[in-house]
């Protein structure tokens, strides 16, 4: 031990290190979940200027920008890095800030598990976004690379496309074991299990998916590197395997992924709903069992996005019914949420207004998840761009939505300066805007047949396709503004108080603002 | 150095929680992953690369690292810095752990299953895939083991599968008494008589080191003596892949208790405080559950 250090350490007051070893070397649940949210949104930058060269080849049909072959590795490397470098990084750097300032606990349970768990990361996209330059070009086979297009078909660079999903998947599970271990062993003395925030709640069952199926990912692209290198076939008919055994292990981990991009959002959603509508939540315990019921459903559904594989009959009616059974926990979510809203005294502030676009945007989204649920319908609607209209209706106003609604929510806590309400409300409406131009056209133009993952389309697809690439800009270029509010109010602004939302509950706000570096030293009481 | 200090480690406080503080550990995993995995990457693909040693110096690495991240835990741990909180949370930790271990052989066990159940009775045209069979391989015969793959010559099928009341069945009764010993070890501990931990300790340690031997022996007997290889279709991918993490894991499990036994010589733990042993004890029991999987679905039946 380090003597003259010691006493200043033993008061717990002391403020974070100096210089860069404090972002590497950190412990700090809040050093990292600020790691987090900035590699996130830097990773949204870079996936979404990916979107914009997919959009900007859409803008007319023939081939104008880019070639196929790059076409499809940037539909490809977008998936990808929104899904596993910028929507899951940002709901765990959001765990990371809030769920021990939730709770009251002084840190995460295994704080250098935490930094190991954010540093894989820069490491792993590295690896990956190095594929786009290697000989043959980046993973082009789409963000569900599926065999044999990942396999026989695949370029070289794929190994490393595997090591790097290694890498992504090493770093969820030791990130999603840390938030259990903090749930469940470092709430503040009597904060039982159904006193907790509902934001804790979906991440405790968010964690639980992500432990149960990151490694059956973790296995699947075990298989795909024995059979590209070492010889087996596990994915090719020719040595007794299948194709669809990949699709199928590959969706197992699929779809409960797709809920632990939404989870955390629901519980984000749960928080400013009633904050700004002056009301308890309606029907909190009813939360918590309809998160529990989608995170079982999530395991006995995945076969729903192969309805056209050749799936015997029983397997379609199996997989139709228990899909749409989801619809009911996702119908009490959304009601609970308007019912909060009924007759309470509503302000519309930033977080409320992406609140409010969420459960709208996204309950347009599950409608046509369940139109899509409909396996004799999806026979026609499969692998068109209804399909991407529906996942980027819960993925973008759905999940990034939540996430922006939650960093306006908590920016106060976080940097202790108030954000530009007047920008922020601009944000929003651009924001709003923008995502509708670009997704719901989609929906029309895949419903008239217009193939997903295609560089070039038919002129009776112009006009929509001309509109959602104008909204596709619109929405990314306003991100910037947003990036230019939280600098802003990093930098400076009107003084936050320590509960700067007259509504607002829990145990975050009882904290100053900017939250002390180290908080809950002792743990509060709860009654 | 990462140091080895609490922040809030009054006396004074009924209760009080541990926050480590500043490590260069994980920065340096990272890092050591990285160089791994990349190098790996590298002498998968270009063996000839000057990059693939890459993979050597990652391996190093986390070599080193393990031996500093986990050397810190267990002198902190000595000097008593962990409350009953922070056990907790590594028992929460572990047992969250084994569980992602679980899944990910389950993985491999869906798709034992699932090919055994479904692919290959449809390749030889079950249910409603008669035109399938009829087009692709219409001479194709569905049996487990597969001994004819469809593509014969790509993938050329096993002559023989091993023989589970033989070397298997050794491996069984080695594994399993390996769970007894080791049960024995963590009773004699938690009555703090070290001598006896120390003696059911090794036994375990040498159970586990021959089951490896067998292993071994097993793979050198399925490539040149019975044709069963990575290669040999599926049922040679869902053997080895099966087999070897299983392989896999045991090495890691021995190495674990290897560094127990150290630990336990050198005088660490005491009757009441040995998580690092149970969470040992709890991996290889882990181990041999999934090898009965196994030696039931992969062997016998």
């Amino acid at each position: 031990m380090n003597d003259m250090t010691q006493p200043e350490l033993m008061h717990g007051h002391h403020g974070p290190a100096q210089g860069i070893t404090r972002w590497l070397y950190t412990t700090n649940h809040k050093d990292i979940g600020t790691l987090y949210l900035w590699f996130s949104f830097a990773m949204f930058l870079i996936g979404g200027c990916m979107a914009l060269v997919i959009r900007s080849e859409l803008f007319q049909p023939g081939l104008q920008l880019v070639q196929p072959e790059f076409f499809n590795q940037m539909t490809t490397m977008h998936g990808l890095i929104m899904v596993f470098g910028a929507v899951m990084p940002a709901f765990v750097g959001l765990a990371n800030w809030m769920i021990p300032l939730m709770v009251g606990a002084p840190d995460m349970a295994l704080p250098r598990m935490n930094n190991l768990g954010f540093w894989i990361l820069p490491f792993a996209f590295a690896m990956l976004l190095s594929t786009l330059l290697m000989e043959g070009g980046g993973p082009n086979f789409g963000w569900t690379f599926y065999a044999p297009l990942s396999t026989t078909y695949a370029p070289p660079s794929v190994t490393f496309f595997i090591f790097s999903v290694h890498m992504m998947g090493i770093s969820s599970i030791m990130g999603a074991i840390n938030v259990i271990a903090t749930i469940l062993n470092m709430r503040a003395p009597g904060m039982t299990m159904m006193k907790m925030p509902l934001f804790v709640w979906t991440w405790l069952i968010t964690a639980f998916l992500l432990i149960a199926v990151m490694p059956v990912l973790a296995g699947v692209i075990t298989m795909m590197l024995m059979d590209i290198h070492f010889g087996t076939s596990f994915f090719d008919a020719g040595g007794g395997g299948d194709p669809v055994l990949f699709q199928h292990l590959f969706w197992f981990f699929g779809h409960p992924e797709v809920y632990i991009m939404i989870l955390p959002a629901f519980g984000i959603i749960s928080h400013i709903v009633p904050t700004f509508s002056r009301k308890r939540l309606f029907g909190y315990a009813s939360m918590v069992y309809a998160t529990a019921s989608i995170a079982l459903l999530s395991f006995v559904v995945w076969a729903h996005h192969m309805f056209t594989v050749g799936l015997p009959l029983a397997g379609e009616l199996f997989f139709m019914y228990s899909t749409m059974l989801i619809a009911v926990p996702t119908g009490v979510k959304v009601f609970n949420w308007v019912s909060t809203m009924f007759r309470g005294a509503i302000s519309f502030e930033t977080p409320m207004l992406f609140a409010i676009g969420f459960i709208v945007l996204f309950t347009i989204g599950g409608f046509s998840g369940l139109m899509l649920a409909i396996s004799p319908a999806d026979f026609q609607y499969h692998d068109t761009y209804f399909v991407v209209a529906h996942f980027h209706y819960v993925l973008v106003p759905g999940a990034v939505f939540s996430i922006i609604a939650g960093a306006y929510y908590w920016l106060p806590k976080w940097t202790g300066h108030m954000y530009n309400e007047r920008l922020g409300q601009w944000h929003f409406w651009l924001s709003m805007i923008g995502v509708n131009l670009t997704f719901f056209p989609m929906h029309f133009i895949g419903l008239a047949g217009m193939p997903r993952r295609i560089p070039d389309y038919a002129l009776q697809f112009a006009d929509f396709n001309m509109i959602a690439s104008i909204g596709g800009f619109m929405f990314g270029f306003s991100q910037l503004l947003f990036l230019y509010i939280v600098i802003k109010c990093i930098k400076g602004g009107e003084k936050a108080e320590a509960k700067p939302w007259e509504g607002a509950e829990g145990l975050e706000w009882q904290v100053a603002s900017p939250a002390p570096y180290h908080t809950f030293a002792q743990p509060p009481r709860i009654d | 150095m990462s140091s080895t200090h609490a922040q809030s480690d009054h006396d004074d406080h009924a209760q009080s929680y541990y926050v480590p503080a500043q490590s260069h550990w994980p920065i340096v995993a990272a890092i050591g992953l990285f160089l791994l995995m990349f190098g790996t990457g590298n002498m998968i693909n270009e063996p000839d690369s000057a990059l693939r040693w890459l993979g050597v110096i990652g391996f190093l690495i986390i070599v080193w690292m393990f031996f500093g991240w986990f050397g810190t835990v267990a002198k902190e741990s000595m000097d008593g810095l962990y409350g009953e909180q922070m056990d907790r949370s590594f028992r929460w930790g572990m047992g969250w752990f084994i569980f992602s271990e679980v899944m990910f052989f389950a993985a491999f066990f869906g798709a034992l299953f699932y090919v055994r159940q479904l692919a290959v009775p449809w390749l030889a045209g079950e249910g409603s895939n008669a035109m399938t069979h009829e087009l692709l391989w219409p001479g194709f015969v569905a049996e487990w083991p597969l001994m004819t793959t469809p593509d014969a010559e790509k993938f050329p099928g096993p002559e023989q599968t091993i023989n589970p009341w033989h070397l298997p069945l050794i491996n069984t009764i080695l594994l399993v008494s390996s769970s007894l010993t080791l049960t024995r070890a963590h009773h004699a501990l938690q009555r703090d008589d070290r001598l006896t931990v120390t003696t059911w300790l090794a036994i375990t340690l040498v159970l586990g080191l021959c089951f490896l031997i067998i292993q071994a022996e097993e793979y050198v007997e399925a490539y040149t003596e019975l044709g069963l290889t990575l290669a040999s279709g599926i049922y040679g991918g869902t053997f080895f892949i099966l087999t070897g993490f299983h392989g896999l894991h045991v090495t890691m499990g021995s190495i674990i208790l290897l560094v127990m036994l150290v630990r336990i010589m050198k005088g660490h733990f005491d009757a009441k405080h040995h998580f690092g042993f149970e969470a040992a004890a709890w991996y290889w029991h882990f181990v041999d559950v999934v090898w009965l999987g196994l030696f039931l679905f992969v062997y016998v039946f």
